[in-house]
């Protein structure tokens, strides 16, 4: 009895539902019918199980829940009849996968269908088994199905071959079983038997180097290489034949195991190099098939060890699909030449003009390959040319191809850019027009090198000037534009430090001021640009006077603002215009240069996602496609994923620690607070606070990007910093820093004993206690550091979180040098609010950063041991 | 290796989707939906390869079907679009000029005959003769 054809009610359901006009009426005849199903599993009814069944896929297809129907697979692979375990093995592929439990019931049924007399029963089951096996099914069937990889029916043979490939996919330790009989597939003359065979010895060798060892010996492979000149050399085979070709399919499975067999492998290459040379002469190449044996064929040549002769002509290949004139072999072409680029970049290179145009195809799929393939090409003595090229196309490009050209572009600027002055007329062109892509790190970046060009600060400042007049939308553009205003306002009103290839300028103060107004109200500037905009007006308080009270005026406006970081900015700035001319021109006075060395040798590990992508890496990987690493989707096609792989959360960790549920994030006093002119330098950092790249001059300060490994946490803490609360928190501390009026301590409360708070190998940390007067909650630490090894300690830095419950406030150290073999000390006072005391001990987790030998260590505890009653 | 198969046609309703990976149907619904989107609107002058999240799908439209396959990086974009025509091939042969409600109404049938002409994501069988005949004897079993 046929399930479909017997009765019309699969015909009828599918033509009710196809006849529904909305989705709500679909919704309702789905419904009704799943109903129906139901009550026919509920009553155990085998006479319309299959047809229930076949309901069920097509309503699954649909998008509908149909777990319901499980089991029914189950009871219908287990009855007897070909029909209905033929259905019952299609439900079971559609409506589950390897993870379901249920899946683990079936294996019995497998295993007698596998010994079944029927072969198309046999059949059945193999397909099932190779396209949802788990591990454990894998383990549990693997004798069987290489048992049947010896059947007498071809059929059955090439199903056992590629289940075989999923078993050991699933099971990589089972690879050796299978190596002989696969070995006896290749000396096959069925065609689907061969194909699959092959197709078993590439996986095999790809998991297992004792089958790569056992296929290169020359009685294998020269058995392949002969198999592949009997396909090429074949005669007119009708059954196989496309476009003229017998069999693509084979060549190119062919083709791909001779790669894996002669890539690392010298003799294994030279025995293929005549049937290659010959593939790549003789192929047609006007049909798809022919292009499809050639591109295969030019990548195992340039996968297997050198030959001068035969790469040659790959390459030209790859010449001549690059002219061709349809868009999948031009884009195959650009995908192989990446690879070729590590073989000869020369030749390559000769192709530049023709790649350069695909950047500006209207496919999306080839100027993102080409654009790659243009980065790798790019090098100091064409830097130019082709950065002109890009930054011309930036402006008409796609929006949604912007963000990927302006990484580029920014990228090859500052890896090959020959001088400072064209790196920043770049930058300035691409933040002109699309300064909106550019991520933070470039323009941080910009800052930095701005910062160190002294002779440029008035040329830049004035191109940034005239650039911000037309794009002031581009909002990264705004930011760099509002920062070099604030520090070399100055030079742009009297054109300071004027180079002979400017056009003239004038530039009144108040049109100074004006810019950076715009920026203030502009509709679309968030908290970033305006915070920063606060503080270039204030640094131009001073150097304007003319225009002080319009500025204040400006300031002033912020003071109601919602954001707190702003009202914050807006209210003290007031009061430095208002109240302290006679120190305002020192604390606004010019930031230091920012230490290059620092801001790269942070941003290498912060920024992997603009200049790492496709450097040097992209060359390592298969095909030389790069690819940013999106962790969770690269797991989610795989095959293997009911080996669930954590995501790995290093970086995160270590935030979750520092800004975690119970602990809250205490203040970092950076060691230079107490430098000479230390009130100077605090308010200079203070003022710098919401721009990020500032903070990440000074370099003590610089803690977090110390150790390498936590890197990636940097990145996210910067990102962090502009948010109003972390922004303003640490802007408190530093003013009261700033006002020296912290009670010395004395010795008045009770006497608590010392503890060593932590103690290494290398550094030790004592705490003295003591309490103010009338304040038993408030605790004053007196903290001891001193050096046990041999060596020099710069750029020590100490800090250190607490939970919620306390409230912790660290003054200045009393320097940032510990001299060697406890020489000497570092002292800091902690002050500690607890406002559970008496309830809960004090506990305190701590970060000590330093340079050795001008290496980064980073060392980290946890306090428990404090005296009880603090 | 091949890690799914999708049928659609040009509204986005899906007539056939084989995983060789496993999905949650969540991720299944999304992913047929993005796919869709992807392919639809392409011009179909550009290439029949688009990136799609670490792999890639090859697709390649018949009338108003979409079929799509998607595969790993390295894989041979070019052979992959043969072996999508060569499907089409074999569905207009058994259905003797195929169209869509063809599919629609003996969707197992197609799901069988993708069983015979590709399992575990690799490719089975490249003769078109061998499949048909292979189906005319499960045919008869019926």
């Amino acid at each position: 009895m046929n399930p479909f054809s017997s009765g019309t009610r699969l015909r009828d359901m599918i033509r009710s539902i196809r006849a529904c006009k909305t989705a709500a009426e679909e919704r309702a005849v789905v419904r009704k019918e799943c109903a129906a199903i139901r009550a026919a599993i509920n009553e155990n009814d085998q006479d319309y199980r299959h047809r229930n069944l076949a309901k069920l896929m097509f309503i699954h297809m649909l998008g509908y829940p149909t777990h319901f129907g499980q089991m029914e697979c189950l009871k219908s692979i287990a009855s007897a009849g070909f029909p209905e375990k033929r259905i019952g093995y299609l439900g079971l592929m559609l409506l589950l996968d390897e993870r379901q439990e249920v899946l683990m019931l079936v294996t019995n049924s497998l295993k007698q269908d596998l010994n079944h007399t029927n072969q198309y029963i046999v059949g059945l089951a193999l397909c099932a088994l190779g396209n949802i096996c788990s591990a454990e099914m894998a383990r549990d069937l693997a004798p069987e199905v290489e048992r049947l990889l010896q059947f007498r029916d071809p059929n059955i043979r090439k199903k056992a071959a590629l289940c075989s490939i999923r078993i050991i996919k699933k099971v990589p330790d089972l690879a050796e079983n299978f190596i002989n009989p696969a070995a006896a597939l290749l000396k096959e003359k069925h065609h689907g038997v061969l194909i699959t065979g092959i197709q078993l010895v590439t996986d095999l060798c790809k998991v297992s180097t004792e089958a790569l060892e056992f296929f290169r010996k020359p009685k294998c492979l020269d058995g392949l290489v002969k198999t592949l000149r009997d396909v090429v050399n074949s005669p007119y085979a009708p059954e196989y034949d496309i476009a003229g070709i017998t069999d693509p399919f084979l060549h190119i499975r062919l083709l791909k195991l001779l790669r894996v067999l002669g890539q690392g492998d010298a003799d294994a290459s030279d025995c293929m190099n005549d049937i290659l040379a010959q593939v790549a002469t003789k192929t047609e190449s006007n049909k798809n098939a022919g292009n499809a044996i050639l591109y295969e064929c030019v990548e195992t040549i340039m996968s297997i060890e050198d030959n001068g002769g035969l790469r040659v002509l790959a390459i030209n290949i790859l010449g001549r699909f690059l002219s061709n004139r349809d868009n999948n072999i031009r884009y195959v072409a650009l995908n192989m030449l990446m690879k070729a680029i590590t073989v000869d970049a020369q030749a390559v290179q000769r192709h530049r003009a023709t790649i350069l145009e695909c950047v500006k195809d209207l496919d999306a799929s080839i100027r993102k390959r080409a654009l790659e393939l243009v980065y790798l090409l790019v090098n100091e003595s064409n830097v130019k040319p082709l950065t002109k090229e890009l930054i011309d196309y930036l402006e008409i490009s796609d929006q949604e191809f912007k963000g990927d050209l302006t990484a580029k572009i920014c990228s090859m600027v500052e890896k090959f850019s020959p001088d400072k002055i064209w790196y920043i007329d770049q930058m300035l062109k691409v933040l002109s027009e699309a300064g909106n892509f550019v991520k933070d790190e470039v323009w941080h970046a910009l800052i930095v090198v701005i910062s160190n060009a002294s002779d440029l600060h008035g040329y830049t400042v004035r191109a940034l000037y005239r650039a911000v007049q037309t794009s002031i939308e581009q909002e990264s553009l705004v930011r760099v534009a509002i920062w070099c205003i604030g520090e070399y306002g100055d030079m742009l009103v009297n054109n300071g430090g004027v180079l002979n290839i400017e056009d003239p300028i004038t530039v009144t103060e108040s049109d100074a001021v004006d810019v950076v107004e715009i920026a203030i109200k502009h509709h679309s500037s968030d908290i970033t640009t305006k915070a920063m905009a606060m503080v270039a007006l204030l640094k131009l308080s001073s150097r304007f006077p003319s225009c002080s009270e319009r500025i204040r005026d400006i300031i002033v406006q912020n003071k109601g603002s919602l954001v707190l970081e702003l009202q914050q900015r807006s209210i003290e700035f007031n009061s430095i215009v208002e109240k302290h001319q006679n120190i305002r021109s020192t604390l606004v006075e010019r930031m230091p240069v920012l230490d290059e060395a620092t801001f790269s040798g942070r941003r290498a590990g912060s920024l992997p996602a603009t200049v790492s992508t496709s450097s040097g890496t992209s060359l390592n990987l298969p095909n030389g496609v790069a690819k940013p690493a999106a962790a969770p989707l690269v797991d989610l096609l795989d095959l293997s994923s009911d080996d669930a792989p954590v995501p790995s959360s290093s970086g995160n960790d270590f935030l979750q620690d520092l800004l975690g549920v119970d602990v809250s994030p205490a203040s970092v006093q950076p060691g230079t607070s107490q430098a000479p002119k230390a009130g100077t330098d605090v308010l200079l950092d203070l003022l710098s606070i919401g721009s990020p790249p500032v903070q990440n001059n000074s370099t003590p300060s610089d803690i977090l990007s110390s150790s390498q490994d936590n890197k990636s946490s940097v990145a996210k803490l910067d990102g962090l910093s502009p948010t109003p609360s972390g922004g303003a928190a640490s802007m408190i501390d530093l003013l009261d820093g700033f006002v020296p009026n912290s009670p010395k301590p004395e010795d008045n409360g009770p006497a608590y004993p010392s503890i060593v708070a932590f103690e290494s190998s290398s550094l030790r940390l004592t705490f003295n206690f003591s309490k103010p007067p009338g304040n038993p909650q408030t605790t004053l630490i007196q903290a001891t550091f001193t050096n046990l090894s041999p060596n020099v300690y710069t750029d020590f830095v100490f800090q250190a979180a607490v939970p919620k419950f306390l409230q912790l406030h660290l003054d200045p150290a009393s320097g940032n040098t510990l001299p060697a073999s406890g020489n000497g000390s570092i002292t800091q006072t902690l002050r500690v609010t607890n406002s559970q005391h008496g309830k809960k001990p004090l506990v305190m987790r701590t970060r000590i950063a330093y340079k050795l030998n001008n290496r980064d260590v980073l060392e980290e505890g946890q306090i428990n041991n404090f005296p009880r009653d603090l | 290796m091949i890690r799914f198969i999708l049928l659609q046609n040009r509204q986005g309703k899906t007539r056939l989707a084989k995983y060789y990976v496993p999905l949650e149907d969540s991720e299944k619904h999304k992913v047929e939906y993005e796919v869709h989107r992807l392919v639809v609107n392409r011009d179909p002058k550009f290439t029949n390869f688009v990136e799609f999240r670490t792999h890639k799908v090859i697709y390649r439209r018949y009338a108003g079907l979409f079929f799509s396959l998607c595969v790993d990086i390295t894989d041979n974009e070019l052979a992959y679009l043969e072996c999508i025509h060569l499907f089409v091939e074999i569905l207009d042969h058994f259905f003797s000029n195929v169209c869509e409600l063809d599919l629609v109404f003996n969707f197992h049938k197609v799901y069988l005959i993708l069983d015979e002409f590709i399992l575990a994501g690799e490719l089975q069988e490249t003769s078109k003769r061998a499949i048909i005949e292979r189906m005319g004897e499960l045919e008869k079993l019926e």
